[in-house]
């Protein structure tokens, strides 16, 4: 522990003194480099998890693969380093890596005092509660002194005082490092719940060796958008990554997949046009050629297609689209227009 | 260099010039080595706040007056939500405090008992002791620590299936239960009762040390200073009218509330500290013992002292001077191995501190200095009190 104290200060403090310079160019840098490095979560099923052949693969995942597919024209050359929640910030801030892409909410506090930005949102989530059944309780309002376990350092921390502060209820939190640890402290039965994103409880039960022994409590109490961040002044870095994942969406939208991307290319719809390269010059204002969102969704596919292998019916979360269905179908994701 | 060194008049040798005097050149090299030492602190300092200036990273100690607004599990000092990240750093430190004394204290006593048992002539006694000694000393403390803390939350039951002592105490999953006193007006009296106790044997054991250099009579002060701590304060606490009560645990919809509790993670920390520790502790006092040269205990022997009073006056003050040093770094260690608190979820400083509040207002820097300027200030406390305690307890040479 004590050499990761000092690992956290030399990580902050030297490379905050010395690297002054790196920071400013980051598309040159993953240039020069090769590959793009991605911090992702240390693992969560659907949204980063190294799959039995070692390869990482989920929702946050193919983040960092669609930049490397749009920069290095290689959705393959992505280097992942996990993360837990305490140490992602830092990371980020002293250039070990160049995307945090680490279900990560999007606060004002964030935004502002870190000297980070984040570049957009991946998946609309919220907090709710995970209850052993054995327990009978219906609903969010019944856990008036009961035991949480949670993890350390995350938004739901906060979210949770508030809520029972609210409610005029009282809890006890017991803190662990990582995801891991509290589902272990959970099914230890050391706490009556386990307070989370919703996404992330549902992927924890598949975990369990009991997973209809627990349920998720019908109250969502919180906000929680997940997007990618990058350092703050790199506008040009920003923008690409705001700008792959806006192309990642707009292709679901445009109806553009992985298996048709050759074929639409020969489409006479003007936006199909522009998104894949065929005409404008959308690619070289971000410093990229113009095959840039072609090989994004050519080689990664589209939201629609990530979100289902992932997190959505075809994989063992089966999550409903709900609030991250495209804005015309319902939901509430939106990409602004490719133009 | 040699012609000033010698005179062959017999005169005084004449000084060098000041850039060949090798105590004026030592002093410089000091200084320009300090100069530089300096500027290179100050250079990363400086450079750190400006480049984080730029980048848009708040600085500064500010935030230790924001509102927290996150639970801690054990608090040792009144806490809320509502209280701010100074409070934290309180909160968080206090538990590191209270896990590293208690810590500290029991690995002590446990270690001085392993040590003895580990010389003792009786076969089975002596190589439990080893045993002891070699399987907790050679395994990972992260692991003990784990372990015990897995081994604590399976063995334990539910609330509902709680161990039991009468309504009085409960042991689960979720804790140690037992009942909160609660002193009433007039309870200053047997306070003020034990401490006139404590004085008065004091008194006693110097008037009986002083008496038998004189006499050679002994006085039972052992028995005496017991019966004093329970009699005065007994009788202070009858004639106030008993102003003390009790509330009990019981049981609610989740877990017990009311009463005292002590949480799993402290006690499966506590016990990993102190038992892995020990080893370490036991084997710093069997080596102890063994410096002190066996003439001495044929020289006690020779003037008819028993075992117990041969080891209590004769070994173990002589042992100490060989025990003192090495016990502080053990001390040190334990301390600073308190941190690994963190990954069992008690919330020490290191959980509270360096994780929640270092996520919820990102200011690495600053936290993290503060962490380990914590640490450094509690290791060189107990490294200057052992350092006292040593100089007392050396050989002072007549």
């Amino acid at each position: 522990m004590k050499s990761k104290m000092l690992g956290v200060l030399v990580a902050a403090g030297t490379a905050v003194a010395f690297a002054a310079t790196a920071s400013a160019a980051t598309l040159d840098d993953v240039k020069k480099k090769g590959h793009v490095q991605c911090g992702v979560n240390t693992g969560v099923p659907g949204f980063a998890l190294p799959d039995s052949k070692n390869q990482w693969t989920g929702l946050d995942v193919d983040v960092c693969r669609a930049v490397a597919a749009a920069v290095l024209g290689d959705a393959g050359k992505v280097k992942y380093t996990p993360l837990t929640a305490k140490e992602r910030f830092t990371a980020l801030q002293s250039g070990e890596i160049d995307i945090l892409s680490r279900n990560t909410t999007w606060t004002h506090t964030r935004d502002t005092s870190l000297g980070l930005n984040f570049a957009g949102v991946n998946y609309y989530d919220g907090q709710g509660f995970l209850v052993n059944k054995s327990l009978g309780v219906k609903s969010a309002k019944e856990l008036d002194g009961a035991s949480v376990c949670i993890q350390a350092g995350t938004t739901t921390e906060l979210n949770l005082a508030d809520y029972f502060k609210q409610n005029g209820m009282k809890y006890k939190a017991v803190v662990f490092d990582t995801s891991d640890q509290t589902r272990q402290g959970f099914e230890a039965n050391r706490c009556d719940m386990l307070t989370s994103d919703a996404s992330q409880l549902y992927a924890l039960r598949t975990k369990m060796k009991n997973p209809n022994g627990a349920i998720v409590l019908p109250e969502i109490i919180s906000k929680e958008p997940l997007g990618p961040v990058v350092r703050q002044g790199d506008d040009q870095w920003f923008n690409i990554v705001r700008w792959s994942m806006n192309a990642w969406i707009n292709a679901e939208e445009l109806g553009i997949t992985s298996g048709n991307a050759d074929k639409m290319k020969g489409s006479k719809n003007p936006n199909v046009k522009r998104l894949l390269g065929t005409s404008g010059d959308l690619g070289q204002k971000l410093g990229l050629d113009n095959a840039w969102a072609y090989r994004i969704v050519k080689q990664v596919g589209n939201y629609s297609e990530s979100f289902e292998r992932n997190v959505g019916m075809s994989s063992p979360l089966k999550i409903a689209r709900g609030v991250n269905a495209l804005w015309n179908k319902g939901g509430i994701m939106y990409a602004p227009p490719i133009r | 260099m040699a012609d000033h060194q010698t005179d062959q008049n017999g005169t005084a040798p004449s000084k060098p010039p000041p850039w060949n005097d090798p105590v004026i050149r030592s002093i410089a090299f000091q200084i320009v080595a300090v100069i530089l030492v300096g500027y290179f602190f100050y250079y990363i300092l400086n450079n750190t706040l400006s480049n984080m200036e730029s980048r848009g990273i708040t600085t500064g100690f500010k935030f230790l007056d924001t509102e927290a607004g996150f639970g801690i599990l054990m608090s040792l000092i009144e806490y809320d939500e509502s209280h701010t990240y100074g409070r934290t750093f309180l909160v968080g430190l206090l538990n590191t405090l209270m896990v590293s004394v208690l810590g500290i204290i029991l690995a002590t006593i446990i270690g001085f008992i392993v040590g003895i048992m580990r010389l003792s002539n009786n076969w089975l006694i002596s190589k439990i002791a080893t045993v002891y000694i070699e399987v907790l000393r050679n395994i990972p403390l992260l692991l003990q620590i784990f372990f015990w803390y897995i081994a604590v939350l399976q063995a334990l039951p539910g609330p509902r299936q709680s161990m039991r002592i009468g309504d009085s105490f409960f042991l689960n999953n979720r804790g140690l239960y037992s009942p909160r006193p609660i002193f009433e007006d007039g309870f200053g009296m047997v306070v003020i009762a034990i401490v006139i106790a404590i004085a008065a044997i004091v008194y006693i054991k110097r008037w009986a040390h002083r008496r038998q250099e004189i006499t050679g009579e002994q006085f039972p002060v052992f028995w005496t200073s017991l019966g004093l701590l329970i009699v005065l304060p007994g009788l202070a606490f009858l004639v106030t009218g008993m102003p003390l009560s009790w509330e009990y645990s019981e049981l609610k919809r989740f877990s017990f509330g009311g009463g005292m509790r002590i949480i799993p993670e402290m006690m499966a920390l506590l016990w990993a500290l102190t038992m892995y520790t020990a080893a370490f502790i036991a084997e710093i006092v069997r080596s102890g013992i063994q410096a002190v040269s066996h003439g001495q205990t044929e020289a006690a022997r020779a003037l008819g002292l028993r075992n117990g009073p041969t080891l209590r006056l004769i070994i173990i003050p002589q042992a100490m001077r060989v025990i003192i040093p090495p016990l502080t770094s053990q001390y040190l260690n334990l301390t600073k191995n308190s941190s690994l608190a963190t990954a069992i979820g008690y919330p020490d400083l290191v959980s509270v501190f360096m994780g929640t509040t270092l996520n919820q207002t990102g200011q690495a820097v600053e936290i993290v200095a503060m962490t380990m300027a914590v640490y450094l200030t509690i290791s060189l406390s107990i490294s200057f009190v052992m350092n006292w305690y040593n100089r007392k307890m050396a050989l002072v040479e007549r």
